[in-house]
Formats: structure tokens, sequence, C-alpha cells
């Protein structure tokens, strides 16, 4: 007789088998039942990527007004990480989200990689008189419309009053008096600056901007470069001219280190954005009550041009599948009152839509830490005077990439603040060649 | 385990089992078996690892622009690299970084490890702990650490000149920023190679230490006599991945830049160069090719070390 033969017993291996065919069975079942549950009932979900704080409540807001979508937000990193990552789901192909946050400057960046969709064909222009113009300007192409505007930055000066008052100072309103001022202040005082000049180069684009600069004219695939004209060789030669003598400092924007020169009174003033004040705030919450808000220097005697800096919009991708409830998604975020006014109060966005921008409410608010001033009249003012026709490149990351790197150059000695435009001219004009741009 | 089956009365003679099947298959399992082990390695390796090598190998061929798609370029890449001022800059800072930075770290490493080793010191492991400790610390974080210590306004060096009256030391600018990583990188992982060196010190047969004494032989001259001649090999280790690990710097770069936006560029190191080509300009086939091309150079770079150091031995 053989040893017990495994017949009539259930072996390991039987019970194995036995244990896989339940399991296969029950993802068939399961697969098919997700499959078959998929009728017109089921909501439809999207993915929205956005880093502003505090979202959820806006984005709650809209799911009670659209009972048929669900929205899932992401917060995918803040500017350059969030970008990075869509390039990346955009060039592969699948992981992009259907709504997504997209700062104005980077428009024709995406549209060049094909990865906005264009959301005229849901209605988005029925909305086009509610925005300021010039936002409606960077995100529209004719009757296109690649995204819906969010918030904005238009530049004014911020500064210490205590300190004007203290060396007696007035407060600027020409460029010329600006450098005179900070002659002044530095001779006072040697720890001290009027101002910092960083190599950042959104902050030093808007500078330029305001002095008439238009660096980039995009047509399809002529793209026109200009970043030596006359108006970015005034702002690299005034600046530089004022880091040379000393009397401006040229210390790395962004850093702890600048945070806390802020702080401190080393930099008395700051150019900035409409979003500047709430970010001061933060960052400065020693010196609450002595800043105040003043329209920005001018070049010409009582003229008053501004320009922007940063500013973001919602856009939809070309990966979404539900590009229609995408489209509505971002308009509602970007248009309904009720979301809307809550982003003034709740995260001190900057509006673009011109009812909140003549609102006395939104005007009229005062800010403690300015000393009570109504700080948004200024930055409203300034709205409405940012310099029309701007536009963007279409790989806008390696320009601010070779900004930084020369204006950083700069400022260690290795170039002339004079040079800088030249040398920007010819690296941007090479890669814009290498890409397979015609350049003019 | 299989029982003898044989229950008849009688001789059961000793069988010599012919090949059957149960023992093929024994001796099958014998040779795959080990080969089952490797296999959660052998995916990982091959999804992680070759995989994308294989892609970057396949897309360096190619170059895509903005405008215009992807087209096939063959070595023209390949041939970019080698005449590109800014892969070539980064190539050279990495030689001159590599030719100070490799031979004081590994000198300290010894040192350290010699000086354990010798004996004569207490709390022997509360040393190789507090010596290895900065190689735990991930090196994300102790670039922002020396980022801060480095700060020239509000640094701790900084302060100390102050209160000094003297002028702040500017550990970022041009002229001392290649010597501020050095520093960082040999915080970093001297102790990481002491740990290696004195591990291979362990391995020193007692009895020369002791024929060493019984001559006459002091502490300094056992280490260079005895010690160091037998842990040359694990000296040379240390060395080359030292080599390696120079022409890969990039953390410590990426995360001081934004402090020092003037002395590092986007090329400042080779590898840092790869990257800002992928991710700044979009540049994914010309970035790959250059990845090739660093690697070629530690090839080349380890490859010259290993012969002139072998041919020492040998001569020897």
């Amino acid at each position: 007789m053989r040893s017990e033969s495994s017949a009539g017993r259930l072996t390991r291996k039987d019970f194995l088998k036995m244990g896989g065919g339940a399991l296969a069975g029950a993802y068939a079942m399961g697969g098919l039942a997700g499959c078959g549950g998929g009728s017109s009932s089921a909501p439809v979900e999207l993915t929205l990527w956005a880093w502003l704080p505090d979202f959820q409540a806006q984005v709650d807001m809209f799911e009670k007004a659209h009972k048929n979508i669900k929205v899932k937000l992401v917060n995918a990193g803040q500017g350059e990480p969030e970008y990075q990552k869509l390039r990346t789901a955009l060039k592969a192909g699948e992981g992009a989200p259907d709504v997504v946050h997209v700062e104005f400057q980077y428009i024709p960046t995406f549209k060049q990689i094909d990865g906005l969709a264009d959301i005229s064909e849901y209605g988005a222009n029925d909305y086009k008189n509610d925005y300021a113009a010039w936002t409606w300007d960077q995100v529209s192409e004719g009757d296109a419309v690649y995204a819906m505007p969010w918030d904005s930055g238009p530049m004014a000066l911020l500064y210490r009053k205590d300190i004007f008052d203290k060396y007696g100072i007035e407060v600027p309103t020409t460029w010329d008096q600006f450098a005179q001022d900070a002659e002044k202040l530095n001779k006072a005082d040697s720890g001290t600056y009027l101002a910092d000049f960083p190599a950042d180069g959104g902050w030093i684009t808007g500078l330029a901007w305001q002095a008439g600069a238009r660096p980039f004219e995009v047509d399809g695939t002529k793209v026109s470069i200009n970043l030596d004209d006359s108006a970015i060789q005034k702002v690299s030669e005034y600046w530089g001219d004022l880091v040379d003598r000393g009397v401006i400092a040229s210390k790395p924007g962004g850093t702890n280190e600048w945070y806390r020169s802020v702080a401190n009174g080393t930099y008395v003033t700051w150019p900035t954005a409409a979003w500047g004040p709430v970010f001061l705030e933060d960052i400065a919450g020693k010196s609450k009550g002595k800043w105040r808000a003043a329209p920005l220097p001018q070049w010409e005697e009582g003229a008053n041009a501004s320009s922007n800096w940063g500013g973001s919009t919602l856009a939809v991708t070309t990966q979404s599948e539900y590009a229609e409830e995408a489209a509505q998604l971002a308009i509602w975020l970007t248009n309904a009152p009720e979301p809307t006014k809550l982003y003034t109060t709740k995260q001190f966005l900057f509006p673009v839509l011109n009812d909140l921008l003549e609102s006395p409410e939104f005007k009229n608010q005062k800010f403690d830490f300015y000393g009570g001033q109504a700080v948004n009249s200024v930055f409203v003012e300034a709205s409405n005077n940012v310099g029309k026709g701007f536009e963007w490149s279409p790989f806008q990351d390696y320009v601010y990439a070779q900004m930084e790197e020369q204006y950083g150059a700069a400022a260690s000695g290795d170039t002339e603040y004079s040079q800088v435009p030249e040398n920007l001219q010819e690296k941007v004009t090479n890669y814009a060649k290498q890409q397979g741009f015609k350049v003019d | 385990m299989a029982v003898e089956q044989g229950n008849q009365a009688g001789a059961a003679p000793p069988e010599v089992k012919p090949p059957g099947r149960a023992a093929r298959n024994r001796r099958l399992r014998r040779v795959v078996i080990p080969y089952l082990f490797l296999l959660p390695f052998l995916v990982l390796f091959f999804v992680f690892l070759v995989l994308p090598l294989a892609y970057a190998l396949g897309i360096s061929v190619f170059e895509s622009q903005l405008v215009g798609g992807t087209v096939f370029v063959g070595a023209d890449n390949y041939l970019r690299a080698i005449g590109d001022p800014d892969f070539l800059g980064g190539v050279v800072r990495m030689l001159k970084f590599g030719a100070f930075q490799v031979p004081i770290m590994l000198g300290l490493a010894l040192l350290l490890a010699l000086v354990l080793d010798s004996g004569v010191v207490w709390f022997r492991t509360f040393f190789r702990l507090g010596f290895f400790l900065p190689y735990a610390v991930p090196s994300v974080v102790a670039a922002l650490v020396w980022g801060y210590l480095y700060g020239p306004d509000f640094g701790p060096f900084a302060q100390l000149a102050e209160r000094l009256g003297l002028p702040a030391p500017d550990f970022l600018s041009d002229s001392l920023v290649l010597g501020s990583i050095a520093n960082i990188v040999t915080w970093e992982f001297t102790g990481y190679n002491m740990i290696i060196l004195y591990a291979a010190l362990q391995a020193v047969p007692s009895e020369l230490r002791d024929a060493g004494a019984v001559d006459g032989a002091r502490g300094w001259q056992v280490a260079w006599y005895i010690k160091i001649p037998l842990i040359l090999p694990a000296l040379f280790l240390t060395a080359v991945f030292s080599i390696i690990g120079t022409f890969q710097l990039f953390n410590e770069a990426q995360i001081l830049q934004p402090q020092a936006p003037g002395s590092i560029s986007d090329s400042f190191t080779p590898n840092l160069y790869a990257y800002s080509l992928a991710f700044t300009n979009q540049q994914y086939e010309y970035s790959a090719a250059i990845s090739f091309a660093i690697g070629a150079v530690v090839v080349v770079c380890s490859y010259v070390f290993m012969l002139v150091t072998n041919r020492r031995e040998v001569g020897e």
C-alpha cells in the first residue's frame, strides 16, 4: 500500500486554488458592479489643484450649489512645485487635475504645451465684463478663453511711516525722488536701506512693466523678444546705480534673512503687489501700526502708471474628462458672489471682479496693521492703472531662471547691472530659437 | 521526509535511487529557490533602475522642441554635451571640489577611526555614535541648517563677527561658496566613512599589533606601518564612493541656491544642470544625455583611480 493518497482530503493546494478562485470571482463581480453603477445619476467627480489656504469652505459652497458635482481639493504645492507636477502629468498623458491653479504669467507657458482647455464653448465669454479688463486680456485670445481670472497683484509702495518721519523723508512720488530719499536715509544710518533689490524675476518684471516694458509678443509660433528695450534698460540701470552706490541693498529675497530684515526695519519700503500687505502682516508682526501704503513712484512727474505682480487664475486642463463641469467649477469659484466676497475677507485675495473693486465696503476697509489706513483703495487705484498689453512668454520659467541668474550675478559683482538686459536678450533669444520658435 | 516504505520481511536493499522525478524536482528546487529569494530585489532593481536607464537612453537620442515636436537626432545631444561650457564648467568645478574635499574628509575619517581603535579613548561607543550622527541627518535638513548658519546677516558666525567688530564673512560669496559646500559635505560624510574604516580596523589581527608593540613601535608607528597598509582596500573603497558622490552633488547646491543666486547658478554642479535642463528648460532629452555624460565621467574617474591604486599596490 502506498502512503495515504491525497484523494478525498483537502490539501493546502486545493484550498489555495479555491480561495484564489473565490477572490477572482469576487473581483469580477465587484468590478462589474462598479461599472454597472455608472449610470447618469452618479455624481461627476472633479479634481481641483489649488494652494489657496482654507479653500475647502468655498469648495463646499460649490458642491452645495451643484448637487451633481463632487470636488476633490488637493494642494499640490505652491507655484513652481505644482507647475512641475502639472507638466509631468501633461507629458505623461494622465494624472492632471480637471481644474488647476495657474498664475497669470504661466498661462502662455501651459498653453504652449497644450495643457489648457478653451472654455469659451461653455459660456465663459458671458462673464467677460465682470472682470477687470486687463485680467481678461491675460486669459483670453480673441474669443478663446483659457482661464478664469481669480485674484491679482497690482503694485504699490508699502513704507514705514515712523522711519520716514524720524529722518524727515517725504513719500516719494517719482523714482528720482526715491533715489534721493535712498541716499539721504543711508547717509543718516548706514545700516538701513530704503529698499532691497533682490534678484526676483517676477518682481523685477513688475517694475519693468510699470516703466513701459513689453518684453514679449507672442503670435502662435512667432515670438518677439525685447528684453533689452529701453524700459528694462532704464530700470536695470536705475537700481544698479543705487546698489553700486551702496544706498540700496541687493540681498536675495524670500529667505529667512530677508523676512527678518523687513521685520526689523533694515528695509524701509517694499514696492509690492496687493497681496503684499497681508503677507507683510505675517512676517513683520512687531512693526504693527507703523506701515502705510502709497502709489508706486512714477518715472514721469504726474503720471500714475502701475503694473501687476502675480495674481492667479483657475484653468481647465485638456486632460479633463468632464470639461463642461470643470468649466462650471472654474467659473463659479471665480465669479459667484458667495465665494468671491469671502476671498477678500477670509484669504485676503485682491479681487479681479469689477463689482468688488468698486464696492465701497472693500475700498474703505481699515487695516490696523497700517495704522487704520484703507489700504485697499490704494491698490484699487493701482489696479485701474495697470499698463495694458503686457504679454508673457511661452517659456516663462526659463526667463525667470535667467533673470535670477543674471541679476544675482550683478549683485555679486560678476557683471554690470547695465549689461544684464543684453545678456538676457541673448540667452532667451537663443533658447527660443532652439525650441523652434520664429524669433524677430 | 520519505518514510521507508519497504515493509517486506527480509533484505530491503539500500536503494540507490535512479534520478527519478522526485530527485530531479529536488535539484530543480535547489537551483531555482535562491533566485526566488532574489526575485523581489531583481524586480525592484529592474523596474526602478534598469527601465528608467533604458528610457533615458532611449529619449537621449531625440530632441523635442516646444514648437515642432520630437525629432530623432542620434548622437547630437552627446556631441552638444561634450562642447557645452555649462556642463564642462560644472565638471571642472567638481574635479576641483573633489581634489580637496575627498582627501581631507577621508584623512579625517581615517584619523578618527585610528584614534577610536587605538584604545586610548574612553566612551568609544558614544564617540562612534556622535561622529556618525551627521550622516543620519537627511542631507536636505543639513543643507537648510547650514544655510542658516552661513547667513550673512543673522547667522551665528555673522553675529559673532559683529560682536568682535570684524566684517561678517560671506560664506556664500563666489569665492567661498565651494569651500562652504565642501564643509557641509565633509560634516555629513566623515562619520560614515569613519565607520567603514573602523570596521576594517577591527579585522586587523591583534597578533600583528602585539608584534609591533613588542618591536617597540609607538602608537602612530603602529598606525602608519601596520594598520593603514592592512585597511588599504577599505580606504580605496571609501575613496571610490566619495568620487562617485562628488559628481552627484546636488542637494546642498539646490537648497542653498535661493540664498546665493549669484554664486550658485543652475549649472553649478553637473547634476543640478541636468535637473534644471529638465524641469526649468523643459529640455528632457538633452537632460538625459547630460545624465549619461555625467555617468561616463564618473566611470572614467573611478577607473583611473583604481588603475593608479592597483599599480601602487602591486609596486609595493
